[in-house]
């Protein structure tokens, strides 16, 4: 039985890993695709989105399985639910990249409308929010892959400069839009993409702290200020 | 931070204390040093590989040792405050304030009703209205009266396994004792029984004391509020049962529960 459950638990490990490599790929193009206004890539993130569900679908099976069968205790069992919960996290994460990326669709349809359809002034702190969206979900895996709590904990910190870029871009929006007030009109789909990694950003957090209770059977999704 | 966690924690009102216990099987030792408390009026379960000592501690505090030739022991252990290995306490009276089940279930070859009674009958009662009283009031509290109220005079032996040893646990709680030790007392039941035996554990923590070996971890984990887990006769870890088996504080703890060896 003991020689079971190891090998079980490497299998949803492996799954669970594939599902995130799977999911960033999905941040990646959707980020690429606002950054190059690129329909066609936008696209392609939305048909990715049926192999994340796929996914999640086998990861949760693994995990009923292991519950099931093993009755895991200790490590294992916070492994177990760990990855539980970060399976639903991540495939939230999914969704909203393909939320993003619905949102480039759409401004490439607003554009061919409009006189001057390459005239979009985007707000100056969407770049330092794609760059650290991202590279909080990348340490997101490299503190899974490497059970790594201190890295788990400095994704913890991040979320706050993504929260800070969003309220700046809102802010950058409404100027925008009393200089030149044409540009309104795509402001709504500008606001949807930053709140979207916002979102993003928030669940990656959540799954730092489903990682650090993982590795230290601790419990902080309520105590951030205590860090 | 909790993960300065102790391995072995305090009790606060603890009924048995158990000090420096050492136990020598002649020139071999079993027991190696053992200090902790052991909360009153809850279910303390007891963990380790086979020959862990488990069986061999528990047997320390009704001295059902004392019947082995060669054995000695060292250190205390205190029920109430005082120590029962002193040269005044009345064996026969710890052994009523401190019942024990077994992992075979033992019943005498007699009725069901005089099983129940029996340590009365040596306590010297024989009124039977508090007789009857007694036995009905245990067999209630063992979940057995419904099952055998229509037969009390006839042999316990025509019981089922699972029967017997509720009938063991309701002799055992008929003297009215402080603790009652259990070693491994479902390891002979089917999976019905078993959920029996552990149901009527849960019902009666709070009334008694109840100490229990298992070697089923997941029987720990349902029926035992604190976990004590042994390995070659030293006690690695103590804790309240929920964190033991989910944040375990010692990495011989984990891999003993987790099933990487043992």
């Amino acid at each position: 039985m003991s020689t079971n459950i190891r090998s079980s638990i490497h299998t949803l490990k492996q799954h669970l890993i594939y599902l995130g490599t799977v999911v960033e790929e999905g941040i990646k193009n959707s980020i690429k695709a606002v950054r190059t206004f690129d329909p066609i890539l936008a696209a392609q993130v939305q048909a990715a989105d049926a192999q994340v569900n796929a996914l999640e679908v086998d990861v949760e099976e693994d995990c009923l399985k292991i519950l099931a069968l093993h009755s895991p205790v200790a490590s294992d069992l916070r492994f177990v639910v760990t990855a539980l919960k970060m399976n639903r996290e991540l495939e939230r994460i999914g969704d909203l990249a393909v939320k993003v990326a619905d949102k480039v669709i759409l401004l490439d349809t607003v554009k061919k409308h409009e006189i001057n359809p390459d005239a979009i002034t985007v707000p100056a702190d969407f770049e330092p929010m794609f760059i650290t969206t991202l590279s909080m979900f990348s340490q997101l895996l490299d503190a899974f892959v490497n059970e790594d709590a201190d890295l788990a904990y400095r994704i913890l910190i991040q979320d706050d400069e993504v929260d800070t870029a969003k309220r700046n871009i809102r802010k950058q929006l409404d100027e925008i839009g009393k200089n030149d007030p044409k540009q309104q009109v795509y402001h709504t789909l500008l606001l949807s993409v930053a709140r979207g990694l916002e979102r993003i950003a928030d669940h990656t957090t959540n799954s730092a702290e489903d990682i650090i209770y993982m590795l230290q059977g601790r419990i902080v999704r309520h105590e951030h200020h205590l860090l | 931070m909790n993960t300065a966690r102790q391995a072995i924690i305090a009790i606060d009102d603890p009924i048995v204390q158990v000090k420096d216990l050492s136990l020598f099987y002649g020139q071999s030792q079993a027991l190696f040093n053992l200090n902790f408390d052991i909360p009153r009026k809850q279910v303390t379960a007891l963990i380790g590989p086979s020959g862990c000592g488990k069986s061999t501690f528990i047997r320390c505090i009704n001295r059902m040792n004392d019947l082995i030739d060669g054995l000695h022991t060292t250190g205390s252990i205190a029920l109430d405050g005082q120590d029962i290995f002193d040269r005044s306490v009345d064996v026969i009276d710890l052994r009523r304030r401190v019942g024990m089940v077994f992992q075979k279930s033992n019943p005498f070859p007699k009725s069901i009703y005089e099983n129940v009674i029996f340590g009365m009958r040596i306590g010297g009662v024989n009124e039977k209205p508090v007789l009857d009283e007694t036995v009905e009031k245990s067999l209630r509290r063992a979940a057995l009266w419904d099952e055998v109220k229509d037969r009390l005079h006839q042999s316990a032996m025509g019981l089922s396994g699972g029967q017997m040893q509720r009938l063991c646990i309701a002799r055992a709680i008929a003297v009215s004792p402080e603790i009652v030790l259990m070693d491994e007392p479902c390891s002979a039941l089917d999976p019905k029984s078993t959920a029996h035996i552990e149901e009527l554990i849960r019902d009666l923590n709070g009334e008694y004391t109840i100490i229990i070996v298992t070697h089923n971890m997941q029987q720990a984990s349902r029926i035992s509020d604190y976990t004590a887990f042994l390995y070659e006769g030293e006690l690695i870890e103590y804790g309240l049962t929920k964190k033991v088996f989910t944040v375990p504080v010692k990495r011989a703890t984990e891999d003993y529960i987790t099933g990487r060896f043992g």
